[in-house]
């Protein structure tokens, strides 16, 4: 209750209004006129079972897909063909993916670079930030070493820490823990809760974890390409 | 430095097959300098002939080689008899064979001629040249591939001549051609009273614009050109660079589709690390700077192993005694930056589809690709 109040005082960074999209010429509808918001700071779980529309949600609300009807905004921008992804890209959202998705023959430095690299971030600045989040991901003491020489949480975590490089204020995070096993799963999520909740990101994450989704602000369900409100923290 | 490094990092990863590239290059460089150079060389020689201490050839116009040229004895004399013209020397042109040697060189030339009077005589007396219609005078690789010696008499084509000197000079076609007196050369090829060119000599090179305009008024089918002018618009010269650049551009061609080749396999197996540069905010032009510049560091390389390899070759050819004279290794700048350049513009144009391939890789499919 304290949680919906304090919401109300805060913007909507995220809406999406009434949105369709199918694939293969419309034989396979997936988003059938789904909506939702989420407010600045929160952190928000998509459930709901395979091929609901999860990934696809999160690929719109990241430019990397566009809807056939409805409206995507991010901070207050619409997203569509005319919108200037690149900016999306490169400062407003950050990506995990259920595979880390780095590159494996860059250190670990060089993985988390790129998005600073792409947005031509000053480099002194790109280094202070590299230092402040892989220090507090657990990461300082492997800065050089290749993606090959990490463990899997590690991959995990170093996949974070590009993803929020470039300070974004959204994370867009797609089973970012699918690929661990339970241990090493529930310590990446406590990071990305923690790192999250200290710089005021708002996360959209799509889970099958429902232990997961419950240390969200919110969970909403996914069925059927429409979207449910199942519980408020 | 992590853009070059994503550049590298293809490269190094799949290193046959870069390799495999840069040699592709290097031999189409390598191929494309010794033509290019060899018939510059050769350019440089037959020019070296016409311009032996002379500013100016004057020949028949609208010849398609000098070979057909006619020029009249009155004309030599008149020409001789101008006051700017320190001398005039008529050279007449010719092919003749002997055994086992379809093609020889051969000159008819006066003995005040340049090529008898400052060439190095190996064997005989300059002074006897053209005192008998018989007489010929070989250079020192004529005589070496006909086996002759001084005194020798030797057949070329229905005539024996008799050999009264052998002399060397820096040129490969003299020093494999036959010098005979002019009036021989005219009654061996039928064209007496005629030679195929006059090489001119001024008192002042100043004087070479109001020479020509004489000539041109005075000779309506006969042109005089300064030896810079006739290089740059012999037709023979101008085909003979057209097919070294053509043979050249050739294998640049094929170089370039082995870069190409390589860039489309790299870009398909990197698919997916695309679509992350993608995801975390490369523009389409950086993706293609990347790819571009691994075509672009393919071909320098590969021109750079191309200069080396193709030099040591002339270098090599050069040592041939039988090329004596013919291969100059004097590269010159504007050809060796023609070369880097075609080079580099043949990596560009094999990354171009590439590129363009990976600039529309959609991220969202490209991520599912294993």
């Amino acid at each position: 209750m304290k949680r919906n109040q304090v919401n109300e005082s805060k913007s909507v960074v995220l809406c999406a209004e009434d949105v369709w999209k199918s694939y293969d010429d419309g034989a396979i509808t997936v988003l059938k006129g789904a909506s939702f918001q989420a407010v600045a700071g929160e952190t928000v779980a998509l459930c709901g079972p395979s091929g609901c529309g999860k990934s696809t949600l999160l690929h719109l609300f990241g430019g990397l897909d566009s809807a056939d009807r409805g409206r995507i905004s991010v901070n207050c921008n619409e997203i569509n063909r005319h919108s200037n992804l690149l900016h999306l890209l490169r400062h407003e959202v950050g990506f995990v993916f259920q595979l880390h998705n780095l590159i494996p023959d860059l250190t670990l430095r060089e993985n988390c670079m790129i998005p600073t690299v792409a947005a031509s971030v000053d480099q002194l600045i790109a280094e202070a930030r590299l230092k402040d989040l892989t220090d507090r991901a657990g990461l300082g003491h492997r800065l050089d070493h290749r993606i090959q020489k990490l463990s899997g949480g590690e991959r995990q975590r170093t996949a974070l820490c590009r993803a929020l490089m470039n300070k974004p204020k959204i994370l867009l995070a797609d089973e970012p823990t699918g690929s661990l096993d339970e241990r090493t799963s529930g310590t990446v999520f406590q990071l990305l809760l923690d790192i999250v909740a200290t710089e005021g990101v708002t996360l959209l994450m799509a889970t099958h974890d429902r232990g997961l989704a419950a240390r969200c602000d919110r969970i909403l369900e996914m069925h059927e390409g429409r979207i449910h409100e199942s519980r408020n923290a | 430095m992590i853009f070059l490094k994503l550049i590298l990092t293809n490269l190094r990863r799949h290193r046959i097959r870069t390799l495999i590239s840069v040699a592709g290059i290097a031999f189409s460089v390598a191929a494309m300098l010794t033509v290019v150079t060899i018939l510059q060389g050769a350019i440089g020689m037959f020019s070296g002939i016409l311009s032996s201490d002379s500013e100016i050839i004057v020949f028949e116009r609208n010849v398609s080689d000098l070979f057909f040229s006619n020029v009249p004895a009155a004309a030599v004399q008149e020409i001789a008899g101008w006051p700017m013209v320190l001398h005039a020397d008529p050279v007449l042109f010719g092919i003749v064979s002997s055994a086992d040697h379809p093609i020889i060189t051969c000159f008819g030339v006066t003995a005040a001629d340049a090529r008898i009077r400052k060439a190095i005589w190996i064997s005989g007396d300059r002074l006897t040249f053209a005192q008998h219609t018989d007489d010929v005078v070989l250079g020192e690789r004529a005589a070496d591939f006909m086996n002759a010696r001084l005194g020798d008499h030797v057949p070329i084509g229905h005539v024996v001549f008799h050999v009264i000197g052998i002399l060397k000079t820096a040129n490969g076609f003299e020093d494999g051609g036959v010098f005979m007196p002019l009036a021989s050369a005219q009654t061996f090829f039928h064209k007496e009273g005629t030679s195929s060119v006059i090489t001119i000599k001024l008192r002042s090179k100043d004087n070479a614009a109001q020479f020509k305009a004489m000539v041109k008024a005075k000779f309506a089918n006969m042109i005089g050109l300064e030896d810079a002018e006739f290089t740059r618009s012999y037709s023979q010269f101008k085909i003979l660079k057209a097919t070294a650049w053509a043979v050249g551009g050739c294998g640049l061609i094929l170089g370039g589709l082995g870069v190409a080749n390589t860039m489309i396999m790299s870009v398909f197996t990197r698919i997916r690390e695309i679509a992350i540069l993608r995801v975390n905010g490369f523009s389409n032009l950086q993706l293609a700077g990347v790819i571009f510049g691994e075509s672009a560091l393919v071909s320098i390389i590969g021109a750079l192993a191309g200069l080396s390899i193709g030099t040591c070759f002339l270098y090599m050819l050069k040592l041939v005694p039988a090329l004596h004279g013919y291969v100059n290794v004097a590269i010159e700048p504007v050809v060796l930056l023609i070369v880097i350049a075609l080079a580099l513009l043949t990596g560009v144009a094999g990354a171009l589809y590439p590129a363009l391939y990976a600039m529309r890789v959609r991220a969202v499919e490209a991520l599912r690709f294993e």
